[in-house]
């Protein structure tokens, strides 16, 4: 028995959409920061299909571009996502429109990190757990303290 | 006795595989009349049909018969053949072994008895097929284009500089069409005016093009070559061999009248021209509009006008002409928004459609080029455009996809952005379908360059709340339901034929499709002639298309009339109904059931003739006819006898 059992399922409120919400500065801001342009994505999804670590993640990396172009910035920096991307440039050497979206994971964890959100470190894993990760993951995890 | 030779053709493994097509050859040779018979893997080929010709000469052949595929495909190629031998092409039958057996039936040994058993049929009919000639027809070297848009005028223009004759008839004031309206052209954003007032221009100067509009076709009588033709000018009312365009009359006439041209953002006067650059350039009286029309007072454009143009008592006018060959483009409608219920009904004074939208954005529009939404002229900070208003929905409109409102709204977006820095634009959509030369590119730069947001899915309602317009919908991207509160919200709404077309194909004894638009010969093959010999079609009547398109189907269309005027006179196939006189009773119910208007009393003999260049050899009137006298030539009663006999024996 699930002890959610009465709860209302989760709500997807609309997303009230203004110029003022899409040019907040959000998209801007990963723009600057990752030095790559959010409206050239046309949402092909080649980024998630590829991603070896896509079925950890609570949105997948495609719909991140896509939040960040709708200038949904909270949905984002609260996600896990950004900090289960193992920086391994799959996506972005796939990406047919050139977006270095490893880069853009790279801008949201700097936004994230300046905001306080906690997020996970090398000095957290196990030595057990640590030698079952694979390398590219380890690596990563050194990058995104690096950002 | 008749030599029949018979060629049967694998069609690669089409035929092969399912019918064996060497026992189909080996049975044949010994059918009565048969003293050949020879198979091959592609008869089509260039040496399959040198075998056969080949054959014809060193067998000696009378009459020659190909099991393959259907008649349509190749029936010309082999009688063509024949004829280079020395036989008489109605001298060659097809025996079809393909659409009508290999395709359509798994069971090698069945497939095969049935195969031939069909090569039997024909064996039977071509025993008592006569020799004929084809009928010589002669042709009236000059075109009518129906419909004065940018396809008609391009179509016409193409047979004038050729050197034929061409009538373009109009049922508005001015040529232009649509294209009149729009204000730049997508994906170069060309000024639309700019590139077609030249063509509408030249149109109206060309020596070899008769310009008549406000006209309408009354009656089309006739067949390919020799149409009869009846014009009904409409009277404007004014003299237009007097009127030299100066527009007093226009400025003073005191009425109101909606303007079509601008999408009901504007009025004008009940004596008016649609638009500056109209060709010609004059005007006409709305008579349900005109005040001493109504009232029987006013008359005030008569007492401006100077040199005496105004004519209340002009009435309509009726002419004849003969054609040899008409082009039908009479463009398209958009479905109109009070159509669409969810989406306000044309009761959101803020929602308007795509060409309305047009009318903003053109220099010479109601507010000259400046986005002013209509309920109080402001400028719009949030604008919604929304796509497939009505296409691609077969529950509840039309199933199709109307082509062009991908790139258009794009381009509204666009021109939308260049106009209003400040404004945000969005635009819902289900696919962007980007086919066309320089068209995904331009689309890229619009979603890169320009900050418009597409979303993705479609809009469920749009309602008024206070001075905004809200608009619901979803983005299937983020998966989250999308709320806007929109100042403008344009709708790509659904393209769709003309009210009229359905009227004037009557007229015109040429077919439209599920959808109303008109229907071409063949999809792929015959892409701009009617299945009627002599019409032919072009532009957005034919479905939804954007210029490039319709300007490349126009001269298409062009060229087809061309190569027709371009012979002496026409041949009509001769296999068609002829009249025993001797047994005709005059009864005429082969004129009730002739769709082609090919049977005519003879008062004088009391019997019922066959026109020959009307016939198209559907043999109703043969079936039809009680007596037995009219007969169809190469399809006897005798010859449908044996061959149903011979199709019996078969199985």
């Amino acid at each position: 028995m699930s002890e959610n059992m009465g709860l209302a399922p989760p709500k997807s409120p609309p997303i009230l959409l203004t110029r003022e919400v899409v040019n907040a500065g959000f998209k801007q801001q990963v723009n600057e920061l990752s030095g790559q342009h959010m409206d050239a994505c046309y949402q092909c999804g080649n980024c998630s299909s590829g991603c070896p670590l896509a079925q950890e993640m609570d949105i997948l990396p495609n719909r991140i571009i896509r939040l960040v172009q709708l200038g949904q910035r909270d949905d984002i920096i609260n996600s896990e996502t950004i900090w289960i991307c193992a920086s391994c440039f799959q996506c972005t050497v796939r990406c047919p429109r050139g977006i270095d979206i490893q880069a853009v994971m790279d801008a949201l964890r700097q936004i994230a990190l300046d905001e306080g959100i906690d997020h996970f470190g090398p000095d957290q894993i196990s030595p057990e757990l640590a030698a079952s990760v694979p390398q590219p993951g380890l690596v990563g995890v050194y990058r995104k303290l690096a950002t | 006795m008749k030599r029949i030779g018979v060629f049967v053709c694998h069609c690669g493994i089409n035929i092969a595989e399912t019918v064996d097509v060497k026992r189909v050859a080996e049975e044949a040779m010994q059918m009565e009349g048969v003293t050949y018979a020879q198979d091959y893997i592609y008869m089509c080929s260039e040496p399959g049909q040198a075998l056969v010709r080949e054959k014809i000469k060193e067998e000696n052949l009378d009459a020659i018969i190909i099991a393959a595929c259907s008649p349509t495909l190749h029936e010309s190629t082999f009688r063509a053949a024949a004829e280079e031998a020395g036989l008489n092409p109605w001298q060659c039958e097809i025996a079809n072994i393909r659409e009508q057996c290999s395709w359509v039936h798994t069971d090698r040994e069945k497939a095969t008895r049935k195969a031939i058993n069909i090569v039997g049929t024909i064996v039977q009919k071509t025993r008592l097929n006569e020799s004929l000639e084809p009928i010589p027809v002669s042709i009236t070297k000059k075109a009518l284009v129906i419909g004065g848009g940018i396809a008609g005028i391009q179509a016409a223009l193409d047979i004038a500089d050729s050197g034929y004759k061409v009538i373009l008839v109009e049922k508005e004031s001015s040529i232009g069409g649509h294209m009149a309206q729009l204000s730049e052209t997508f994906p170069t954003l060309d000024c639309s005016q700019c590139i077609l007032t030249p063509k509408m221009v030249a149109a109206g100067k060309h020596p070899n093009i008769e310009l008549l509009t406000y006209s309408e076709i009354e009656e089309v009588s006739g067949y390919v070559g020799n149409f009869n033709v009846r014009i009904r000018r409409k009277a404007p009312f004014v003299d237009w061999s007097k009127c030299n365009g100066c527009g007093l009359c226009m400025e003073k006439c005191p009425a109101k009248v909606s303007s079509v041209f601008d999408r009901e953002l504007t009025t004008h006067g009940a004596i008016y021209v649609p638009f500056p650059q109209a060709v010609p350039n004059k005007p006409v009286i709305v008579k349900d509009s005109c005040i001493y029309f109504k009232t029987g007072k006013c008359r005030l454009c008569e007492k401006v006008c100077e040199i005496g143009a105004i004519n209340f008592e002009q009435e309509d006018q009726f002419i004849e002409e003969e054609v040899g060959a008409i082009i039908t483009a009479t463009g398209f409608e958009t479905l109109p928004v009070a159509d669409l219920a969810e989406y306000g009904a044309g009761d959101v004074p803020d929602v308007i459609d795509g060409l309305a939208f047009e009318r903003l954005l053109s220099a010479s529009g109601p507010t000259v080029g400046e986005v002013r939404r209509p309920s109080d002229g402001m400028v719009p900070k949030e604008i919604v455009f929304v796509q497939c208003a009505g296409s691609r929905d077969p529950e509840r409109y039309k199933p199709y996809c109307s082509k062009i409102c991908c790139m258009y709204t794009t381009k509204h977006a666009l021109l939308y952005k260049h106009r209003v820095h400040d404004g945000q634009s969005y635009i819902f959509y289900i696919d962007i379908r980007t086919g066309g030369k320089g068209y995904e590119e331009f689309y890229h730069n619009a979603e890169e360059e320009e900050g418009i947001i597409y979303l993705r899915g479609k809009v469920a309602k749009i309602f008024r709340d206070g001075d905004k317009t809200v608009v619901w919908g979803t983005d299937t991207l983020t998966g989250r339901n999308i709320e806007i509160a929109a100042d403008l919200v344009v709708l790509a709404t659904a393209v769709i034929p003309k009210d009229s077309t359905a009227e004037l194909v009557k007229k015109l004894r040429i077919h439209t499709g599920p959808n109303g638009f008109l229907s071409e010969a063949h999809p792929k093959l015959r892409p701009v002639e009617s299945i009627n010999s002599g019409f032919f079609i072009a532009g957005a009547a034919q479905g939804p298309r954007d210029i490039p398109e319709t300007v490349a189907q126009a001269s298409a269309a062009a060229c087809k009339v061309i190569s027709l005027f371009s012979r002496d006179h026409l041949e009509q196939d001769p296999a068609i109904a002829w009249v025993d006189e001797d047994l005709c009773g005059g009864c005429r119910i082969c004129i009730s059931v002739c769709p082609y208007d090919a049977r005519e009393y003879d008062e004088e003999k009391g019997i019922v003739i066959v026109n020959e260049a009307l016939c198209e050899g559907c043999g109703s009137c043969v079936a039809a006819c009680a007596c037995g006298a009219t007969q169809q030539r190469n399809l006897s009663d005798s010859q449908i006898k044996s061959m149903v006999t011979a199709s019996l024996r078969g199985e």
